[in-house]
């Protein structure tokens, strides 16, 4: 429960913003960051920005989730398609 | 990659050997006893290291009587629940939100999603299930600053949150002395500072090790651990700078410090942990769900046979508990550490204890 995911404002007005990882969107809150702006990355958790971090750092994190979630269509896909 | 692990392994083994006893390592972070399963890292430890899982998933450590308070203030007509999607499968004395089928109970993503209820519903008094760690909890105050800002009378909290320095402190105090060092959560640390940990490191003697939820982090940390009780040291490190700063977030701190206050309130299996639990302030009381809607809050045994009180204590693993794979399962789930999908249960049982 306590996982931050990292992505990227795209659109911020006041303490809200929009953000990006891998192609997924949603709104966010940076009221506990104020210092982020537009095209920054930061730690998302719970619908908050909770800091910011870099793009070396946010790109290891996206690198690994796709590597999970391939790894699970693999396991998940018939033994036959495997092949 | 595979050089970096082989070096990392080697270090592992140098370190386990000079030791030239078996440690225990406790992670206090749901997400990181998933990281450890899934990446399949407790298999390439070297014998000698045993981790264990502590008290570091949110609804994991909610007792029951908060989770059967919930559950009465769900079956009332002038109620509105709101709740992180985590809690709604746990199953109170008798029941469980997924099972009541009430219409007044709402999954949220955010708190933000919680006050909006509020103000779309006047006639209800919505109640958000507060649970979570110092991850979580910033986002609770952030909404009752809110609501005191824009006068939102009908919004108010079942409020659970906990903080994990008190509960790593009453392991060591009695519940669990054999535990030898801590891997700190990643993303609790990012609010509460690396810094928070020097009284478990100075007082305690345990080294800490701050990691995020990458596998070759999560090894570094583990290795650091492991060489800092090799050479006789104790202190706080971090691997997770790029996240974690030793002071934490101030902002969110400050916020948890204004509305919130530490207590003795009860954790599963851990009992009444001195200042462990959050409560609303005094000068804050109108947001309290049990005092706003008169209830008394519940103190519920926990289930028969259920050991997840045992399990959260690192004292023992899942497949030693009586009910694991048998009458507790992720889909037929009996404690809370089969439900939420980062108890150690949940873990244990989808990866086989690998």
């Amino acid at each position: 429960m306590c996982l931050a995911v990292p992505a990227r404002i795209v659109e911020m007005e006041g303490d809200r913003a929009v953000v990006d990882a891998m192609g997924t969107r949603w709104a966010i809150r940076t009221t506990l960051t104020p210092e982020v702006g537009l095209g920054d990355i930061v730690l998302v958790h719970a619908g908050y920005a909770i800091t910011k971090v870099e793009e070396e750092e946010a790109r290891k994190t996206w690198e690994l989730f796709e590597e999970i979630a391939r790894l699970q269509e693999q396991q998940t896909r018939p033994p036959e398609a495997s092949q | 990659m595979n050089s970096s692990i082989e070096l990392l392994r080697n270090r592992l083994t140098n370190a386990v050997e000079k030791i030239g006893r078996p440690i225990q390592i406790m992670e206090v972070c749901g997400t990181h006893t998933v990281a450890l399963f899934r990446h399949g890292i407790r298999s390439l430890l070297p014998e000698g290291i045993r981790l264990l899982s502590g008290p570091g998933c949110p609804v994991c450590v909610t007792d029951q009587g908060t989770i059967d308070t919930l559950l009465e203030l769900a079956q009332r007509s002038d109620t509105l629940i709101t709740t992180y999607g985590d809690m709604i499968r746990v199953p109170g004395s008798r029941t469980s939100l997924e099972k009541l089928h009430r219409p007044n109970v709402r999954i949220v993503l955010s708190t933000d999603d919680a006050l909006d209820a509020a103000r779309k519903n006047p006639d209800k008094t919505v109640v958000f299930a507060a649970v979570g760690f110092e991850t979580t909890a910033p986002a609770t105050a952030v909404v009752l600053q809110q609501a005191l800002a824009e006068g939102i009378r009908n919004f108010t909290i079942l409020c659970a949150h906990k903080l994990v320095i008190p509960a790593m402190k009453a392991l060591l105090e009695g519940r669990n002395d054999k535990i030898d060092a801590f891997l700190c959560p990643g993303h609790v640390s990012v609010i509460i500072g690396s810094d928070a940990y020097r009284p478990i490191a100075e007082t305690y003697h345990r080294p800490c090790v701050v990691a995020g939820f990458e596998p070759m982090q999560i090894l570094e940390g583990i290795a650091r651990i492991c060489e800092q009780i090799r050479s006789g040291r104790a202190c706080v490190e971090s691997v997770y700078q790029a996240a974690v700063r030793p002071a934490g977030n101030e902002i969110a701190l400050k916020l948890l410090e204004e509305f919130f206050e530490p207590w003795d309130g009860p954790w599963r299996g851990l009992g009444r942990i001195p200042g462990g639990t959050l409560r609303l302030k005094k000068q804050y009381e109108q947001f309290d769900a049990v005092k706003r809607l008169d209830i008394t809050p519940l103190d519920s045994p926990e289930p028969a046979g259920c050991m997840c009180g045992r399990v959260l204590c690192g004292l023992v693993e899942p497949p030693s508990c009586p009910l694991f794979g048998k009458i507790c399962s992720p889909n037929h789930p009996i404690g809370p550490c089969m439900v939420s999908t980062e108890g150690a249960c949940s873990a244990w049982y989808k990866y086989r204890g690998r």
